[in-house]
């Protein structure tokens, strides 16, 4: 960074969100569209705190049955078991599966709540124009992009037994419907983590140098 | 950002192209937070509502329970699980806290039953062998009672028949259980209809009392009038008419069984309630006997009854119309004599219907009157031989016109009827009377005077000898002569007869000598014929020598010329 730092935004300065190309609003009380490709131009992305907020708030919402409904429903011959979540890890953990069950613990409890825990410090920091740490939290943020396709892991293996594991009386897996909340949990935050835009970390600092 | 700083370091970046301000009115990204919320609301709401009920069970044991893992399943389908197995205060028992599904709710009333199903193999069936791999799971019997509850005694085993099957059931009182077990058929016209549900000794520990459950639309056969007995193994009886084995079925005889009917020409009596109350009979016959109304009459006897049973048949001229029922022995100490009081069961019904005929359940006629009347007749008991064998009795009721007038003694409880000496009875009495004028026969005086007789007897015959002896000196030697004349003169008229023979057998070799030369074969005709045969064979010749002359006159002279070659 050399020199003060200011923003393309601070220029009137403004890109594309289709065509990237970057162009000079004039009039910044009025609204205006690319002259190349005739797309809308935002300084940033329209909305973004409050449409995070919204689907973070659904997701918080969707976390709850999530987890304490029924995950997988699995029966044999000679067993039924209705799981959810904790009580698939609990029952790993004690059948001696270790590591599956840790990873399943971390794959579908942990982080999709540290995620759920991530966008909302990252919203509240922006909303309070927090100038606290802010390439940690840039930093933060790359983190829930980076890690939000991979939550899907319970997803995958529900969906899966259940499509392969159909014997008839003799075995069964069905999904339950924890499933889909937490399917729309996992979407949702990823959802709002693309909603969230990171440059509104560091508008403040520019409003603070300015 | 009020202002638009120029940057001179950018000259070639186009200007944005400026529009009318447009204002969002609502943000629609909301939407989906409400959306979620409503759905989050409404599993919330659902799982609420369908919040179980948590009821508690007692069971004697926890065999094969456990807690989190045994479910609670109703025709098979989960509807919860044990969530809490604890003992209870007393440790008399377990108590399972399990929780049921919404969809439960209607079980849970006054009369569901509990019970937990694990593999079970009994002499009819097998069941719950998943049990052995799945794990034994506590099964329910859905009551129809609308007043709720939720602690509940369960049942040790599976109820023989759920609720659910329609039918009914049945309390049956008998003496004792015999081979019925719970699960033990019931039996309509040798038919499976129905089962035992349980059994269960009575409070007073003097009978046991038989639930029976008989399913529809069987149970409408089972008439306020219906007898029930066991219908258990095989019955062998000896009786007065002999031995006689009954079985139901084979089923049955290894596994035990109840039996009903109805009677049948009472058969349209009304359907049975549920619940209501029968006696058990031992056996069949026991059982019919008891569907009649029966009178019990006291008939005291002064002779043996050895031999005379209790269900020994009261038989009106080959007629069963009542049986023994008890045999007392009665000791009147002021005469010094004992009666044997003996309480039997009367069916007047049998009577009446045969005097009735077509109408048997009219009763114009009051049995005290008909039977008053009929021992003003000379109605009578006494006792019979049924079997020289067997040594059985019997006892027969019959008119005798001879006895004693006698009436029946309404008084005594039960009311005593006249009785008659049995013919067996009499027929020793008889005997021994036989035999005791027999030992009053002065019998050494009347041997004597055999003796006396027999001697006197001899000498007649020897006196008859003589006199015999005497004929024969005097008469024999002059018809001897007599016959000796008789026989020459005989033997005269024998001679005489000979001569005659002999002329006879002359005249016979003559006839024959005659015969013979008229004979056919005989030579003489013999002779004759060839002699005629001769002759005519010479007058041919002559014939010829006649003819020849004719035409050869010449050869009397020249003699017969000879022929030219």
């Amino acid at each position: 960074m050399n020199g003060p730092v200011q923003s393309a935004a601070g220029q009137g300065l403004c890109a594309c969100h289709v065509c990237s190309l970057v162009s000079r609003r004039t009039h910044l009380s009025e609204a205006a569209h690319c002259p190349r490709c005739g797309a809308s131009l935002h300084f940033r992305k329209p909305g973004s705190v409050a449409s995070c907020w919204a689907f973070l708030i659904a997701a918080y919402i969707l976390y709850l049955p999530a987890n304490l409904l029924t995950m997988m429903e699995t029966g044999s011959l000679i067993s039924y078991r209705k799981d959810t979540i904790m009580s698939g890890v609990v029952h790993l953990w004690k059948t001696g599966s270790w590591g599956i069950s840790l990873v399943v613990f971390i794959a579908s409890i942990t982080i999709p709540l540290l995620k759920l825990i991530s966008l909302t410090i990252l919203l509240v920091s922006v909303q309070r124009r927090s100038t606290w740490h802010p390439r940690q939290r840039a930093r933060l943020y790359r983190l829930v992009e980076l890690v939000g396709r991979w939550s899907m892991l319970d997803i995958y293996v529900v969906t899966l037994l259940a499509a392969l594991v159909q014997l008839g009386s003799l075995a069964t897996v069905k999904a339950g419907p924890a499933a889909v909340a937490f399917g729309a949990v996992v979407v949702l935050t990823m959802f709002a983590s693309m909603k969230f835009d990171p440059r509104l970390i560091w508008d403040p600092l520019e409003r603070e140098k300015l | 950002m009020t202002d638009t700083p120029q940057n001179p370091d950018l000259p070639e970046i186009p200007d944005a192209v400026s529009e009318p301000h447009r204002r969002y009115a609502i943000q629609l990204v909301w939407i989906i937070p409400i959306v979620a919320a409503l759905i989050g609301l409404s599993i919330a709401v659902k799982t609420l509502m369908d919040r179980g009920d948590t009821i508690t069970i007692t069971f004697k044991t926890g065999e094969g329970m456990e807690a989190g893992k045994t479910k609670i399943k109703y025709k098979d389908v989960q509807i919860g699980e044990v969530k809490e197995l604890a003992i209870a205060h007393d440790r008399s028992h377990v108590v399972v806290t399990a929780e049921l599904s919404k969809d439960a709710r209607g079980l849970l009333v006054k009369d569901t039953r509990f019970y937990v199903v694990r593999a079970r193999i009994t002499g009819g069936n097998v069941s719950g062998l998943g049990t052995l791999i799945g794990g034994s799971y506590i099964g329910v019997d859905a009551g129809s009672s609308t007043e709720s509850r939720d602690e509940f005694v369960g049942l040790e085993a599976p109820p023989a028949v759920s609720m659910d099957v329609p039918g009914r059931q049945f309390v049956l009182h008998s003496d004792d259980v015999g081979s019925i077990d719970t699960a033990s058929p019931v039996f309509y016209r040798r038919l499976p209809v129905g089962q035992v549900t349980g059994t269960e000794l009575d409070r007073d520990g003097k009978g046991v009392t038989v639930r029976a459950f008989i399913r529809a639309p069987f149970d409408q056969y089972v008439k306020t009038n219906s007898v029930f007995w066991h219908a258990s193994g095989v019955d062998v009886s000896l009786s007065a008419s002999g031995v006689k084995v009954n079985t139901e079925s084979l089923v049955s005889i290894l596994l035990g069984g109840i039996a009903f009917q109805t009677p049948e020409d009472r058969f349209d009596a009304p359907v049975a309630q549920a619940n209501a109350v029968f006696s058990l009979f031992n056996t069949r016959e026991e059982a019919l006997k008891h569907v009649e109304t029966a009178e019990t009459y006291t008939l005291v006897f002064l002779e043996s009854v050895r031999g005379l049973a209790v269900g020994a048949p009261v038989d009106l001229r080959g007629v069963t119309v009542g049986e023994v029922t008890k045999i007392d022995v009665a000791l009147n100490a002021a005469h010094s004599e004992v009666a044997i009081p003996v309480e039997v069961r009367f069916y007047p019904d049998r009577l009446r219907s045969q005097r009735q005929g077509k109408t048997p359940h009219s009763r114009p006629l009051n049995s005290r009157e008909l039977l008053d009347s009929l021992v003003s007749h000379g109605f009578r008991a006494e006792i019979k031989s049924g079997s020289l064998v067997t040594g059985q009795l019997y006892v027969s009721l019959d008119f005798f016109p001879k006895a004693k007038r006698a009436k029946i003694d309404w008084s005594a409880q039960p009311p005593r009827f006249p009785t008659v000496p049995g013919t067996m009875g009499e027929l020793q009495k008889q005997l021994m009377h036989i035999v005791q004028k027999f030992e009053s026969l002065p019998v050494e005086e009347l041997s004597g005077d055999a003796r006396k007789t027999v001697q006197s007897l001899d000498a007649t015959l020897k006196s008859a000898d003589k006199m015999l002896k005497n004929i024969d000196q005097s008469v024999v030697p002059e018809a001897r002569s007599a016959l000796v004349e008789a026989r020459k003169s005989l033997e005269e008229v024998r001679g005489t007869l000979g001569e005659f023979r002999g002329t006879l057998g002359e005249a016979r070799t003559t006839l024959g000598g005659a015969n013979r030369v008229l004979a056919p074969d005989a030579p003489l005709q013999i002779d004759l014929r060839e002699a005629l045969r001769e002759i005519s064979r010479a007058a041919q010749s002559l014939r010829v020598l006649g003819d020849y002359l004719e035409q050869h006159p010449e050869s009397l002279v020249r003699g017969k010329q000879e022929d030219k070659k």
